[in-house]
């Protein structure tokens, strides 16, 4: 039976971090440019919506996927609008953004689709299905097709994409010119002005990267985890992402451990709700809400500072005034 | 440097505010034409449901009554120079605190005594819940509007902790605690007319209002008036200077959060004293975040604070009647229509200003 466990956790593990290492990969391009994203939670239920809506009505896969990366790149030209153009408070364009999303995606799901705020289902073909249905179960006394297949191969493409995007992330942001810029417009925006360059031209590209990135994480939860869109099915998962982001001190590499980390929280939850705790701790029932509240405590924790410390980009969450 | 915007005081506080506002809602009315309504139809029947019969005035002014605990939540933060988006966890604590005194004392004490109590258990943890973030920030510097949020997912894992092991009747499926005792009831306003001979007719409108405009008085009082209310008001816009003073910023942020989190806490003798009489799951259903909206709006003042939960209590007892009356029509309206307000009112507050002084310093030349 272990290898079925440790299948299906590693499997479920991959499946729930995907979205929260594409939305926390996002937050890590926007706040190393320097501009706090509140809004991730938001990006990812509007695009969540574009995908599920356009997706069910187009029949198409692509345009799902296209519109949701649209949609939320609108979002965050919008979030630059206010706080990178006019220089506004950027936390609360952030939990503006979160509000309007939470409201318009079931206003317009309402209108639209008379379900009460639910999509259409989107037809099996259309969604994104796992690239090896033939490792779609463990299976008992298979060590190799469960482990390797089902828990490493049985995902839909999105799942590496994910991956993939830690990795262009990481290289962008460490190994290149324009990446060097970035992380220079979040820590000295007067010296990248001073080198010649538009600080906010910069945070604008930041921001766009960021709302493509956004737009994937949304669509995996109507493309792929679910087969239409619900109300704030998000669920917290942009601060999840957020917490991820800081839990990793803003670096790609440590920020995919934490999505990992908290992916696995969530997968192990879900399969210790009514478990028996051992009688050596007390017995009683595991209390599942603790383990769910842990990715929240552990960055609490690591804020205050009693596990290292996170240091933030310099001029994170300052507009940047041009001095003449 | 930019130069400064020079405008007079009535532009500044009134117009521009109104400005905002108006295209806020301008917007929203663009989404409800998009979604095939009309918005002059929408605003007919959100107002005459809101304010057009005692019964509707009555459930306009329980919900001011706890955007006006959140909005002053907002607004004694803000005056610190810190952002409190805690509000929501703060009145989940709130509440947990006045149900677990209202299940411990309710069948021993009488309402005049036990009244009192749960007022001061709402205070007292919501108080608690804010001054964890509050000392991170002080004296762990960590950023308080990351540990706000973070708090807020704590208390509602804690609430469905407490409601699903410990306080659900034994046999009972739904996730509430057991129905409190008749002396831990707020007094609904019919109720107390009643007693007077008048008859009203009934709505969750309860004495906490009066408890929200005492709180009001106060934080007028504290900001403006008092020493140390001052103290605080100075760290929020200089914080090095009020140091060079002699004012000791950690205890200031440590106090102002205090009184921030006892405010939001208030939330729960509303809600769970107020009107459900049990301790239910998110019971605070966003309030915390419409305090956001209301203190931007109201321009962290108290007297601007109840003029805009005012506006949201209006909104949001309307938006249910537009939705009853209109098919198609989601209440979810009001959550984008607060949303757009805080994103025009709040983040953009000032993208109009270079307008209005234009047209200001053209209008002064021209005369």
């Amino acid at each position: 039976m272990d290898e079925v466990l440790i299948a299906s956790v590693l499997a479920s593990t991959l499946r729930v971090s995907a979205p929260l290492l594409l939305c926390a990969m996002a937050g890590v391009l926007s706040e190393r440019a320097g501009v706090v994203d509140l809004g991730l939670e938001g990006k990812m239920l509007f695009a969540a919506f574009a995908a599920a809506a356009t997706a069910s009505v187009t029949q198409s896969t692509g345009l799902g996927l296209l519109a949701a990366m649209v949609v939320a790149c609108c979002a965050s030209l919008m979030h630059g609008f206010a706080c990178v153009t006019n220089r506004g408070d950027q936390v609360v364009s952030g939990v503006a953004l979160n509000m309007i999303a939470a409201g318009l995606t079931v206003v317009l799901g309402i209108a639209w689709f008379q379900q009460g705020g639910q999509t259409p289902p989107i037809a099996p073909e259309v969604r994104l299905t796992a690239i090896a249905p033939a490792f779609s179960e463990p299976q008992a006394g298979q060590w190799f097709a469960s482990v390797f297949g089902h828990g490493l191969l049985s995902h839909n493409v999105l799942v590496y994409v994910a991956f993939l995007m830690v990795a262009a992330v990481w290289f962008f942001l460490e190994r290149t010119r324009p990446g060097l810029r970035l992380r220079a417009v979040g820590e000295n925006p007067a010296m990248v002005e001073a080198a010649g360059m538009s600080v906010q031209g910069l945070r604008y590209q930041a921001l766009l990267m960021n709302g493509v990135l956004c737009g994937l994480a949304g669509a995996y939860l109507t493309l792929a985890q679910n087969a239409a869109f619900s109300p704030n099915m998000t669920a917290g998962r942009g601060f999840i992402a957020l917490a991820a982001m800081i839990f990793g001190k803003w670096k790609p590499l440590p920020t995919m451990a934490a999505c990992l980390l908290f992916g696995f929280l969530d997968a192990v939850a879900i399969r210790m709700q009514g478990v028996q705790l051992p009688a050596g701790l007390g017995g009683g029932e595991v209390p599942v809400q603790l383990i769910q509240a842990l990715p929240y405590i552990l960055t609490v924790v690591l804020l205050a500072g009693f596990i290292g410390s996170a240091i933030a980009p310099k001029a994170l969450g300052r507009p940047y005034v041009k001095e003449r | 440097m930019s130069q400064p915007l020079h405008l007079p005081r009535w532009i500044d506080i009134g117009l521009l505010p109104l400005w905002n506002l108006a295209i806020a809602l301008l917007v929203a009315g663009l989404v409800v034409m998009v979604i095939g309504h009309s918005p002059w139809q929408a605003l007919t029947v959100l107002l005459n449901g809101a304010l057009g019969s005692v019964r509707g005035l009555g459930y306009s002014l329980y919900y001011a009554t706890t955007f006006i605990f959140t909005g002053l939540a907002v607004a004694v933060a803000i005056h610190a120079g810190l952002f409190n988006i805690g509000g929501e966890g703060q009145a989940t604590l709130g509440g947990i605190g006045v149900a677990l005194v209202a299940l411990w004392l309710g069948a021993k004490l009488p309402a005049i005594v036990l009244l009192p109590l749960l007022v001061v258990a709402a205070a007292v943890f919501g108080m608690l819940w804010a001054a964890v973030p509050a000392y991170l920030q002080a004296w762990r510097g960590s950023h308080i509007v990351i540990t706000t949020i973070m708090f807020n997912f704590l208390a509602a894992g804690l609430n469905g902790y407490l409601l699903v092991n410990w306080l659900r009747p034994a046999g009972s499926m739904s996730v509430e605690s057991a129905e409190f005792a008749e002396s831990a009831r707020m007094p609904a306003l019919h109720q107390m007319a009643a007693a007077f001979g008048v008859e009203l007719p009934s709505s969750p409108l309860n004495f906490s209002l009066v408890i929200a405009l005492l709180a009001c008085v106060f934080v007028g009082w504290f900001l403006w008036k008092s020493a140390a209310g001052y103290a605080v008001r100075a760290v929020g816009s200089a914080p090095r200077a009020a140091h060079y003073a002699g004012i000791r910023p950690r205890a200031q942020v440590l106090l102002a959060m205090a009184i921030s989190g006892a405010l939001a806490g208030m939330v729960g003798i509303n809600e769970i004293s107020g009107v459900q009489g049990k301790l239910t799951l998110d019971f605070v259903a966003g309030a915390g975040f419409t305090g956001i909206a209301v203190s931007l709006m109201g321009r962290n003042h108290p007297v601007g604070i109840v003029l805009a939960s005012l506006l949201f209590g209006v909104l949001y007892q309307g938006g249910v009647e537009v939705s009853f009356e209109l098919q198609g029509f989601s209440r979810e309206m009001v959550v984008t229509a607060q949303g757009l307000i805080v994103l025009f009112s709040g983040a953009m507050a000032t993208v109009s200003a270079p307008l209005f002084a234009r047209v200001y310093a053209a209008m002064k030349g021209g005369r």
